[in-house]
């Protein structure tokens, strides 16, 4: 029991701290990205290559002096980024970050915890994250941040529908709701044994999800809720020093995990081409799978800020056409299409 | 219609890929990873200077003539020249034993340009008629407060032992001109 609480412990510290240590590099890569894509450097004066860039805005964002309105309600004031970061960082609990490894004659899983409804999980996760938006748009008591939590709130909401039925087609094909399950179901991938990853079979639940996860993580094209223009910050107009910091890092974080969840479900998460014809011992596999995993995911956070520069902001009866009529319309027809397919070659 | 380059705006319909986004999207993307591969434009200041011009307008020069006297007489034709109102300066009489230091009889106590003020144009340098003011291609240094930025004699009048070259800013008309030994001036 003591080991085994041990193990879990140790693998929950070293998730906690490489989703931590990504986020925060994330922010520094943002910067990178979008100063290469405008042609730009982009900070390089932190260290060589501007690497402590990350440490020196965690630093002022603490340095700096903390407002709380006295028209706020203090309490959900408070609360509110408590609330971002601790779903941001909840949902990790379920993903995949690898196979298992073997010490000792001990399998030990380098998943947290495999719930067998793991994407429900995830779902729940992110549907409270709404309210991490929520009570500190409304606790704020301005109008530019309730109307930016409203925004927020009615975006992820009406993107989690669609996210949902994208999900329910490749549940139908998969037969399961365990995240660890969906892995081991597109093990092997090219090589001897052929088995392609769940893209190839769903590629417009692939697209409908993906566009999904950039509303859900309030990312561009669909950044409505902190539109400078209109909002001055949106729901965190009011917010400064560490709490501003937490909802923005939150943001980050989100961002990792839709990239790891998008991996594990359409990508083959730890899986990568040829791993059972190198023949190497099943640690090594395993190690290999993990790098492989993150090597998806850091395309996806490249993908999420590449996109973020390339594509300008949806007007916002623009976004809501998008997720009603489109995107919800879509998903269900996929679903269909899916369930059709699977009758006639099943049978 | 006075030329051909008018043209006539049709509100048409958006075709079905057109309305699917995703190609003009994909399109987009192809762009921006251009962009992501291509040299950056960025000069890195403090350690890299961008090449400037010979004739570039910076911070002014106060000259000294060959004995290393001051040739600004105060006669204030700068700053009435000045649009931007960026010089001032103090007037006072040459003292007996002072001929080393200052040129002529009347000389300027203090002379003052505010940087912040200045825009460089160089009118000052046209209006002076004893060759006293010159812009050179130094660049202004940053500083924490606005006084830091009114440059006083100090700063401007060149030190005897290292002169600040202006041939560069001297133009044809003005070097023809110093040809004629007949006026005052080229003695």
């Amino acid at each position: 029991m003591i080991s085994f609480l041990l193990y879990k412990g140790i693998v929950i510290g070293v998730i906690f701290t490489i989703t931590l240590l990504i986020a925060a590099y994330s922010t520094y890569a943002e910067r990178k990205v979008a100063a290469f894509m405008q042609d730009r450097i982009g900070p390089d004066r932190a260290g060589p290559f501007g690497i402590l860039q990350p440490l020196a805005d965690g630093l002022k964002f603490i340095m700096k002096e903390e407002i709380i309105p006295n028209v706020s309600n203090k309490l959900l004031f408070i609360l509110g980024p408590c609330i971002g970061m601790l779903t941001a960082l909840m949902a990790g609990v379920i993903i995949p970050w690898g196979n298992t490894l073997i010490v000792n004659g001990n399998e030990y899983s380098l998943q947290i915890a495999d719930l067998n409804i793991g994407i429900l999980y995830v779902f729940g996760v992110v549907s409270i994250g709404v309210y991490g938006i929520m009570i500190g748009g409304w606790a704020s008591n301005n109008k530019f941040s309730l109307l930016g939590a409203i925004r927020a709130s009615a975006q992820m909401i009406s993107y989690e529908i669609a996210m949902g039925l994208s999900i329910i087609a490749l549940i139908i094909m998969t037969g399961t709701l365990s995240l660890g399950e969906i892995d081991v179901l597109q093990a092997g991938g090219a090589g001897n044994d052929w088995n392609f990853w769940n893209v190839v079979y769903q590629p417009l639940g692939f697209v409908i999800f993906l566009i999904c996860a950039f509303a859900e993580c309030n990312r561009t094209p669909f950044d409505l809720p902190e539109c400078e223009t209109e909002l001055v910050g949106g729901y965190h107009t009011e917010y400064s020093s560490m709490k501003l910091g937490f909802y923005l890092f939150a943001e980050y974080i989100n961002m990792f995990i839709s990239s790891a969840v998008i991996s594990t479900l359409y990508f083959g998460g730890y899986n990568f081409p040829f791993m059972n014809n190198l023949g190497l011992d099943h640690n090594t596999i395993t190690v290999l799978g993990t790098i492989a995993l993150f090597a998806k995911i850091f395309f996806f956070i490249f993908f999420f800020m590449w996109i973020r520069w390339t594509v300008p902001r949806f007007r916002y009866d623009q976004l809501m056409n998008l997720g009603w009529k489109m995107l919800i319309p879509l998903a269900v027809a996929n679903i269909f299409v899916t369930g059709l397919v699977l009758i006639l070659t099943r049978g | 219609m006075l030329t051909d380059r008018s043209k006539v705006v049709v509100k048409k319909e958006m075709t079905l890929t057109e309305r699917l986004y995703l190609p003009a999207i994909v399109g987009g993307i192809l762009i921006t990873i251009r962009h992501f591969f291509r040299k950056s434009a960025t000069i890195r200041y403090p350690e890299k200077k961008r090449e400037i011009s010979d004739i570039w307008r910076g911070q002014h020069v106060l000259k000294r003539d060959d004995e290393g006297a001051e040739r600004c007489t105060a006669c204030g034709l700068c700053a009435v020249a000045c649009p931007a109102e960026a010089i001032t300066m103090v007037a006072a009489e040459r003292k007996p034993g002072e001929e080393k230091l200052y040129r002529e009889e009347k000389y300027a106590s203090t002379y003052e340009i505010n940087m912040l003020r200045c825009i460089f144009c160089g009118l000052c340098e046209e209006a002076c008629p004893k060759e006293a003011i010159f812009l050179t291609d130094r660049i202004i240094e940053t500083d924490y407060t606005r006084k830091g930025f009114v440059f006083g004699k100090d700063k401007l009048v060149e030190p005897v032992a290292e002169r600040v070259d202006v041939t560069k800013r001297q133009t044809k008309d003005v070097l023809d001109f110093k040809k004629h030994k007949e006026y005052s001036h080229n003695k």
